[in-house]
């Protein structure tokens, strides 16, 4: 019934607010009662004694207080229920963001990180009407027939009866259709969605279409697909709404049957007039609250889905290592430290071969080490390990006789300048973007290090300057501009660590001399460890590793490798055999 | 108001269902009002102790009105469903027809699959036009002049006091709501927007915010925005708390308002007792009309905001207009550009500057240069996505823009290293490049294209934007319908890109055999096999700064040398 776990178990967290929604909402059954009662009073006096004004007054002034009551009890409930609801959201939107953060750089860039900012932006509002909608309104469906039955069975038990009777019929009803219904609304949802994804694929492929010279051929195509999906989503639509019909049938029917009973019983003389106008007033309302519980049913559906998605991080989440040490490391210590990495073994969950399958090596202080190997050979993932994006799986890597988990990360990241692949630029100014990097940083010093990284005079062109928006809102820059940006972040940084992923593939000459030029000028005097595509950069190194299946194949200095024979050899003669 | 408007317009050859549906709607609500009536009337009839016989219509009426009112509802949402997927099907077409002469130009800042797909929504969204802003005041007036002539025909002071209530209900209540809440909802929706980028962020930057120890501050910002917005969602609730309890004091007020009138004449027996039950009773079901009116006003706030985004993209010049008298294409020849310049709107720097290169009929010539340089702008001028913003460019002589720009489109395949595929079938995939074409044709080209494996899978889906099929593979494709299109030009934009260097090889073989005999102008970045070409043009920074054979501009030492260089010196 619609009644999911995870979600009730949110209620908790708030119950004040919504026993407050309970509450106004019984009390509104009571008030719902003495309304009809009071209007009752009103008609039967003029029914029965054609009563003035005056006499009146006071049965009606009773009913205008009643219904005022009743209307603000109403209100009241529903925003003791809408911020409860704000409540859970304002929490689960927090749980969430911490609990990507937790996840970490490594699970939030994956494939579905589309899916994430959707789940981060949609799923915490389309909880919403769950709580503010549909708990309420089971709340209400659970006291008001109730009430109304407590009131109507005393004042005439067949129609008491006759409502006994049905009302069990409407949820009955609900679950059977309902279930049937649910299938064929999730089928008419996907039919939707797929035609909305095929007119998207129209529009998004509009150039090829252009190029082709097929873009009025396909006007109608999207006409006669349109057609056929309004055809089969109204044959699926026939059947969905039948179970409105029939909630409709049952409360329409159930108001005729007890008001022919009535007026038979009234004409017959074996019933007063006035309980006779009191259950009909009562009657709409008892297979209304029962009838809303549906639609509201349908309006929480969403936010049960959602629920799903998200609880699926938060478990997770949970399930995550935790990433939380206490030590501070000190400069003098990280730049004096050598890493010593033993028996690193990291393999990706839902994977079959290890990532890293027993590293040992060790990275010394203030010297250059190369990592190279094969696509998939694990380089990023040893990376990823010592910027503790990944917890070890087994094996251990220390800074000098401490093990990098137990600095408290906020301390080791302090120590670390990193410089990705892709590096990512914020929604924010060129400015904001190099402030991260060190924020009591002034203009010129940010100046500077743009200098350093070869990038100022782009900077300066620039007409709004260092005040230039950037990232997905702002102008875009070019692959190799991010990437002498983020060489500029590394320069402001100025950390002893530095953990590097050499860009892949330049074809501008000028550029990769200028970009050679900064990185050698960033290396100078740290412990740097990059992974490394130029065979200028890896012959350049102190150290290199070869990186193959996870596992260290060759370690040593360029000379060393190239009198072995090995992967390095041979991909060293297959690429300058190619420049031959 | 004017959007509005245009796009009531866009509804109008759904006026006829639009009236039935409304109709229906009426006569759903009517029969509820039916419904009390009658059973008000039985009851208090047979309070009055009359024989069985007198009621019999009175119960006619109550089963009657109880069990059509369960239809009618069904029989209405039937039909304004039906409407609702006409008006959008149409709505479709409209965007399509209007947004597909602005591409590429036009549209190239919604290039992000994000930006397209909120178009997709918007369109979307406004399928509610009818059953949600159009159908709900149709039905409310329908139902408010029904309320007025039966309570009319007893007391019009009774009826204009019911009137008075309703109008309160259904227009002064929905409107000032909407007044109190507009702002509230543009506020809201900045701060998604706001939020959006936040997330963006968060996701992508993760690293970043880490290593840079800014995480918990970013945390607290998207924190303090979701604050910002909860507080807003909260006097959007009670806004809407307000509306549902003033309506249903003018439902009240009304009732109060008939007893008041009416009773001096229940007393002097001008209107019976059963009457001024039936009539109170009637009044409280009619106030179902005017429930959705509310929302009604807060969709049309949303349309309207949907309908000036899709308005101010359509509402734009076209960048190619076709020509009056378009000359006839001349089937193959040669390609001349002179002093070709181009400056992307809202741009700063030119994206190319004094271009000159020809193509001699069935020669090939080469623009290199690293990316940004500016050359896949030459073959968006080439095609007629862009015009030049100075500068010649001609085929045969004859410039471009003489040429019907669907006929030049033709005649000039083009394959670029960002293949788009349908998510349809390959072979809907490769009919776009040959209408008329047939299987064995097709597999013909797919085989030629070095992709045998898919000869027999011409229905298989090819996945969403293509995704069932390797990178690979959908390069191949693109070949396959270049050799399908069998054009005298033939525009090659990193056309192996996506390759490995085997697979490369076989398909620089299939090219080069296709492009035997016609036009071919090869934009790459990478350098190989580049003796095949007569002439090779290289670009940066949108100038030629080279310009001649293979041989020679290795000899020169320049800057294609070093570009020849760092490709293949690459390690690893």
């Amino acid at each position: 019934m619609n009644i999911d776990r995870n979600l009730i178990r949110l209620l908790k967290e708030e119950k004040r607010p919504f026993t407050l929604s309970g509450l106004a909402g019984s009390l509104g059954a009571l008030l719902l009662v003495g309304q009809a009662w009071s209007l009752s009073r009103v008609v039967e006096q003029v029914f029965r004694t054609a009563a003035g004004w005056e006499m009146l007054l006071p049965s009606v002034s009773l009913f205008a207080l009643f219904s005022i009551l009743r209307l603000l009890l109403n209100q009241a409930g529903h925003q003791a229920a809408k911020n409860g609801t704000l409540g859970i959201r304002k929490m689960l939107s927090k749980r969430l963001a911490v609990s990507v953060a937790d996840l970490g750089p490594a699970f939030a860039r994956s494939e579905q990180s589309g899916r994430l900012v959707t789940t981060m932006l949609k799923g915490v509002e389309a909880v919403d009407p769950y709580f503010s909608q549909y708990i309420p309104q089971l709340l209400m469906a659970l006291v008001t027939p109730v009430v109304i039955l407590a009131a109507v069975f005393p004042s005439d038990w067949i129609s008491g009866t006759i409502l006994l009777l049905s009302a069990p019929l409407i949820p009955a009803f609900m679950i059977v259709i309902g279930r049937k219904a649910s299938v064929a609304t999730e089928k008419q949802w996907i039919t939707m969605s797929r035609m909305s994804g095929f007119f998207l694929d129209m529009l998004q492929g509009l150039d090829t279409l252009k190029l082709f010279a097929q873009e009025k051929s396909r006007r109608d195509g999207i006409g006669e697909a349109s057609e056929r999906f309004r055809r089969s989503t109204m044959s699926v639509l026939k059947i969905a709404f039948l179970s409105s019909l029939t909630l409709e049938l049952v409360g329409t029917i159930g108001t005729a049957g007890a008001a022919v009973s009535i007026g038979l019983r009234l004409a017959s003389g074996t019933m007063p007039f006035r309980p006779a106008i009191f259950i009909l007033l009562l009657i709409p309302d008892f297979y209304l609250t029962l009838r809303q519980l549906g639609t509201k049913f349908h309006a929480g559906m969403e936010g049960v889905t959602a629920s799903k998605e998200m609880h699926g991080i938060f478990d997770r989440a949970a399930e995550a290592p935790g990433n939380d040490g206490s030590r501070e490391l000190k400069a003098e210590e990280a730049s004096s430290g050598h890493f010593f990495i033993d028996d690193l073994c990291y393999t990706f969950p839902g994977s079959a071969t290890p990532a890293l399958d027993g590293v040992s090596c060790t990275l010394r202080a203030g010297s250059v080490t190369a990592l190279t190997g094969p696509s998939g050979a694990g380089k990023s993932t040893l990376l990823n390990l010592l910027l503790r994006f990944l917890e070890p799986q087994a094996g251990s890597v220390t800074l000098g006789s401490v093990a990098i988990g137990d600095y408290r990360p906020e301390s080791w990241y302090r120590q670390i300048a990193w410089v990705p692949q892709h590096p990512f630029l914020f929604n924010a100014s060129i400015r904001e973007n190099l402030l991260m990097a060190r924020p009591d940083a002034g203009d010129a010093e940010i100046e500077q290090a743009l200098h350093q990284a070869g990038l100022l005079d782009m900077v300066r062109s620039l007409p709004g300057g260092l005040g230039t928006m950037i990232g997905e809102q702002g102008s875009r820059l070019s692959g190799g501009e991010a990437q002498r940006l983020s060489l500029a972040r590394a320069f402001l940084k100025d950390a002893p660590i530095l953990l590097l992923d050499e860009p892949t593939s330049h074809t501008d000459p000028v550029l990769e001399a200028q970009l050679r030029a900064s990185m050698a000028e960033l290396m100078k005097g740290r412990t740097v460890v990059m992974i490394a595509h130029r065979l200028e950069s890896i012959r350049n190194a102190d150290t290199i590793l070869v990186l193959e299946k996870g596992r260290i194949s060759q370690k040593g200095s360029h000379d060393e490798l190239i009198a072995a024979d090995g992967f390095y050899r041979h991909a060293l003669h297959s690429s300058t055999e190619e420049a031959a | 108001m004017k959007t509005l408007l245009r796009l009531v317009g866009l509804t109008r050859p759904f006026a006829w269902w639009m009236l039935l549906a409304a109709l229906i709607g009426f006569a759903t609500i009517g029969s509820g009002i039916g419904l009390l009536m009658t059973s008000a009337w039985l009851i208090t009839r047979g309070a009055m102790l009359l024989p069985v016989a007198a009621l019999q219509s009175g119960i006619a009426g109550v089963r009657i009105f109880g069990a059509s009112r369960g239809f009618l509802r069904y029989a209405e949402r039937l039909i304004s469903h039906n409407t609702t997927f006409r008006i959008l099907t149409r709505l479709r077409l409209w965007f399509y027809e209007a947004v597909e002469p602005l591409a590429p130009a036009r549209l190239a800042i919604y290039r992000s699959a994000d930006l397209m797909k909120r178009i997709v929504d918007d369109i979307q969204s406004l399928e509610n036009i009818y059953a949600r802003v159009i159908a709900p005041p149709v039905t409310a007036l329908m139902v408010t002049a029904l309320m007025w002539v039966l309570v009319g025909s007893w007391s019009t002071g009774a009826a204009f006091g019911v009137l008075v209530c309703q109008l309160v209900a259904g227009l002064a209540v929905p409107v000032v709501t909407a007044i109190l809440a507009r702002g509230t909802a543009r506020e809201i929706a900045g701060l998604q927007a706001e939020q959006q980028l936040l997330a963006v962020d968060m996701v992508q930057g993760l690293g970043e915010l880490r290593v840079f120890g800014t995480l918990d501050a970013h945390l607290t910002r998207m924190q303090t925005t979701e604050e910002k917005k909860l507080g807003l969602e909260k006097r959007a609730a009670a806004v809407e708390g307000v509306q549902e309890t003033l309506s249903g004091v003018a439902m009240n007020a009304a009732v109060v308002w008939i007893l008041w009138q009416m009773l001096p004449m229940v007393r002097n027996g001008s209107v019976s007792t059963v009457t001024i039950t039936a009539l109170i009773f009637g009044v409280i079901a009619s106030f179902e009309a005017f429930l959705p009116l509310t929302g009604s006003i807060q969709h049309i706030e949303a349309d309207i905001r949907a309908g000036e985004r899709l308005f101010e993209i359509i509402d734009t010049e076209p960048e190619v207009k076709v020509p009056e008298h378009p000359e006839p294409f001349p089937g193959k020849g040669s390609i001349e550009a002179r002093n070709l310049r181009f400056t992307y709107p809202g741009s700063i720097r030119p994206a190319i500057e004094e271009v000159t290169f020809s193509v001699a009929q069935g020669g090939r010539v080469a623009i290199v240069g690293p990316s940004g340089a500016g050359k896949s702008t030459i073959a968006s001028l080439l095609v007629r996505f862009w015009n030049p913003t100075g500068g010649s460019l001609a085929i045969s002589g004859r410039e471009i823009t003489d040429f019907d720009p669907e006929e030049l489109r033709r005649n000039i395949a083009v394959v670029s290293q960002r293949t788009y595929l349908f998510g349809q079938s390959i072979r809907e995939n490769l009919l776009l490049a040959a209408p008329e074409a047939s299987d064995e044709v097709l597999k013909k080209a797919l085989s030629a294209a070095g992709l045998d494996s898919l000869q027999n899978r011409l229905d298989d889906w090819a996945g969403q934007h293509g995704m069932n099929l390797s990178g690979g593979e959908r390069q191949r494709i693109a070949i396959a319908r270049m050799i399908l299109q069998d054009a005298p030009f033939i525009v090659l934009d990193e056309a192996t890109a996506n390759l490995d260097a085997v697979t490369e090889q076989a398909v620089l073989d299939t090219i080069d055999h296709t492009c035997e005999g016609r036009t071919v102008l090869a934009i790459t970045h990478r350098l190989h096999r580049m003796e095949r070409f007569d002439d090779i043009v290289v670009l940066h920074e949108g100038r030629i700064v080279e310009q001649g054979r293979h041989e020679e501009l290795i000899s020169r030492d320049g800057f294609y040398a070093g570009m020849w260089r760092l490709q293949h010196e690459t390690a690893v």
